[in-house]
C-alpha cells in the first residue's frame, strides 16, 4: 500500500488533534455546509477587526483528509490579513484543481495535501473548509 | 433425500471479464459494490455487440427488416421480464431508466391522480432517496401528509408502529424490499395483507432484492414493483416498472412524445394501450434487450443454490468483519441480504475505502443515498461491502486483511 502518499504523519496528526476546533451549536454557525456525496459535515465561525481574521472556529465530521484540510487552514490563516487569506483560499483550490502550485514554503504543513490531487474523489474532502471560510468570509464585518 | 448441489461461485466469476483485471498497481480486483451496480457477463456484453452489429432499428415504427427484429427481441424482453418476476400479463411491464424513474412515475402519475389533502402515503425510515424524494414531491403538490415507518436497533421495521399508521386514511405504502445499507428483508408479503385490508395500495422497491430472490409478484400480491436492470448484470439506464394492469389502465400518462400515443391533433391527443402509454419516446432498446440476456442468464443458473452461496457468504463476513477491532455492523436483522454496513471507531469511512481501493478492493463509502437512514444511526457516513453470487470466501478474506491493516495504520498514528 502507498499509504504515505496521503496519508502522511502530519495529516494524521492534525486529523487526530485538530487545532481550532470546537463545537458549534446548531443555528449559531456563519457557514453550515455538508457534502451531499459523502455526507462530510462542516460549520464555520469567523470574526475579522481591522482587516485581520482574528478568530476562526471550526466543527468537522469528516475523513482524515478533510479533517487535517481544516485544521492546517485554520493554523495558516489566522492573524492574517482578509484579502491575503482571501487570495490563498483562490491559489489552494486552483493547485487542488490542477493549476499551479504553491511553494512548500508558503504552504508549510498544507504541502502534506499536494499528494492528494492524484485522487480526484478525494479532492472535494481537501477543499470543503477552504470553501467554506471562503463563504464565512463573505459574511465577516471589520 | 439428497444434498442439494452447491453453487460453483468460480465458474460463475469467471464469467465476468472485468473481475480478472488487475487495478492499483497489479493487485486483483475484488469487487465489493454489487449493491451499487453489478458486473455484467460475458453473455451481456455479447449480446450488446450483437444488438448492434444485427438489427439496431428504432421500435414500433419502420417496417423494414431491422427495424422488425429490434421490436421483436424488445417486446420478447418484456416476455421475459413478466415470466422472471411471475406477472401473467407482459402488459403490466413498464420499461424506465431504472427504479428511481418507475418510482417517480407512480408518484407522478398515479399519486397526482389519487392523492388529496388528508391523504398520507406511509415510506419507511430505511427507504433510499428514490422512495422518499418522490413522495415528498407529490405530497407537496397534492397536498397529502408523509409518515414513516421506524425501525428497530436490529435494523427491522416496527410492525406495532406501522399498524398503528394503518389506522389513518392511508393510500399507498411505498417500502423497500431489502435495504440498501442495512441488508435488512421486510417482509412485504404481510406488510401489504396488512395494507390491503385497510384499502391502501403498495409499491414495492426491489431493488435490492430482485436480484437475489425469485419473486412471484402474484404471490407477494404487490401493487407496484420497481427494479433496475444494472443491479442484475443488465447495462445501466434500463428498469422496469411492474403494476397490475388495471391500475395501469387507470393512470394518466407520465411523460408525453411519440409512441405513447394513439391519435395526435394540435388540440388534444388520446393515449396507446398499456405498457406503451407510459414508454414515450425511443426507449433503450439495447439495454431492454440486455435486460432480456441477463435475466437468460438467472434461468440458466440454479438460483436455489445461488441464493445459499449467497447467504452463506453473507454470514461468512458478518462473521469475519468483526475480526477487526472496533468495528461495529449496522444491521442485525434475522432475515438479511448481502449488503454489509460498518463503522470503524476512529477511521473514517472515507478513509477506509481510500485504504482498501490501495488494496485493489472496491467498497461503498458515504450516505448510500440513506442519509435519513444514516442519520438515525447516529453516523454521517458508514462503510459498505455489498455481494453478488461471483464473490467468494477470498474476497472476504481480503477484505478483513486490508481492514485489519487500515485499523493498525490508524492506531499507531500520533
Amino acid at each position: 500500500m502507498h499509504l504515505d502518499e496521503i496519508y502522511q504523519e502530519i495529516i494524521l496528526d492534525h486529523y487526530k488533534h485538530p487545532r481550532h476546533f470546537g463545537k458549534i451549536p446548531d443555528g449559531q454557525a456563519m457557514v453550515d455546509e455538508e457534502n451531499p456525496t459523502c455526507g462530510d459535515h462542516i460549520k464555520l465561525n469567523a470574526a475579522a477587526a481591522d482587516g485581520v481574521l482574528r478568530e476562526l472556529v471550526i466543527e468537522c465530521a469528516g475523513c482524515a483528509i478533510c479533517t487535517a484540510s481544516s485544521s492546517m487552514m485554520a493554523e495558516k490563516v489566522i492573524g492574517r490579513p482578509v484579502a491575503e487569506v482571501r487570495d490563498l483560499i483562490a491559489r489552494f483550490n486552483a493547485m487542488m484543481r490542477g493549476g499551479p502550485e504553491l511553494s512548500d514554503d508558503e504552504l508549510g504543513d498544507l504541502a502534506a495535501l499536494k499528494g492528494v490531487r492524484k485522487y480526484p474523489l478525494r479532492i472535494k474532502c481537501c477543499t470543503m473548509a477552504w470553501h467554506g471560510l471562503d463563504a464565512a468570509l463573505n459574511q465577516v464585518k471589520g | 433425500m439428497t444434498n442439494p448441489l452447491p453453487f460453483d461461485a468460480e465458474a460463475f466469476r469467471a464469467r465476468f471479464p472485468i473481475l480478472g483485471q488487475t487495478v492499483r498497481d497489479g493487485k486483483p480486483l475484488v469487487y465489493l459494490d454489487s449493491a451499487a451496480t453489478t458486473q455484467k457477463p460475458v453473455e451481456v456484453l455479447d449480446n450488446q455487440r450483437d444488438y448492434y452489429t444485427t438489427m439496431n432499428a428504432n421500435v414500433h415504427r419502420g417496417i423494414h427488416r431491422l427495424a422488425e427484429l429490434a421490436t421483436e427481441h424488445y417486446e420478447n424482453a418484456r416476455v421475459k421480464v413478466a415470466r422472471f418476476i411471475g406477472a401473467p400479463d407482459p402488459r403490466s411491464i413498464v420499461f424506465t431508466r431504472g427504479t428511481t424513474e418507475a418510482i417517480n412515475l407512480v408518484a407522478q402519475s398515479w399519486g397526482r391522480a389519487n392523492l388529496k389533502p388528508g391523504d398520507t402515503v406511509v415510506i419507511t425510515a430505511m427507504e433510499h432517496h428514490s422512495n422518499i424524494v418522490p413522495w415528498q414531491l407529490v405530497a407537496a403538490a397534492t397536498g397529502a401528509k408523509l409518515a414513516h415507518i421506524p425501525f428497530t436497533p436490529e435494523g427491522e421495521l416496527d410492525l406495532a408502529a406501522f399498524d398503528r399508521l394503518m389506522q389513518g386514511p392511508v393510500k399507498l405504502v411505498a417500502l423497500t424490499h431489502m435495504s440498501n445499507v442495512l441488508g435488512t428483508i421486510n417482509p412485504v408479503e404481510s406488510i401489504i395483507a396488512a395494507a390491503h385490508r385497510t384499502g391502501a395500495l403498495v409499491l414495492v422497491d426491489g431493488a435490492q432484492s430482485v436480484p437475489f430472490m425469485p419473486i412471484d409478484v402474484v404471490a407477494m400480491d404487490c401493487d407496484f414493483l420497481a427494479f433496475s436492470g444494472h443491479k442484475m448484470m443488465a447495462p445501466t439506464g434500463i428498469g422496469v416498472l411492474y403494476a397490475k394492469p388495471a391500475l395501469l389502465e387507470a393512470m394518466p400518462p407520465f411523460l408525453g412524445g411519440g409512441e405513447m400515443i394513439s391519435k395526435v391533433t394540435l388540440e388534444a391527443s388520446t393515449w396507446a394501450e398499456i405498457p406503451h402509454k407510459f414508454e414515450a419516446g425511443t426507449p433503450n432498446i439495447a439495454g431492454t434487450i440486455g435486460l432480456g440476456s441477463a435475466i437468460d442468464v438467472y434461468e440458466a443458473m440454479d438460483r436455489a443454490a445461488a441464493r445459499r452461496h449467497e447467504e452463506a457468504l453473507t454470514a461468512y463476513a458478518m462473521e469475519r468483519l468483526v475480526e477487526v477491532d472496533g468495528l461495529t455492523i449496522h444491521g442485525r436483522a434475522a432475515h438479511r441480504g448481502g449488503a454489509v454496513s460498518f463503522s470503524i471507531t476512529g477511521v473514517h469511512p472515507h478513509d477506509i475505502a481510500h485504504f482498501v481501493d490501495q488494496d485493489g478492493i472496491a467498497v461503498r463509502a458515504g450516505h448510500m443515498c440513506a442519509q435519513p437512514l444514516i442519520r438515525q444511526l447516529g453516523e454521517t457516513a458508514l462503510t459498505r461491502a455489498s455481494l453478488y453470487f461471483y464473490n467468494t470466501r477470498a474476497d472476504i478474506d481480503a477484505l478483513v486483511a486490508s481492514l485489519l491493516r487500515v485499523k493498525r495504520f490508524f492506531d499507531r498514528a500520533p
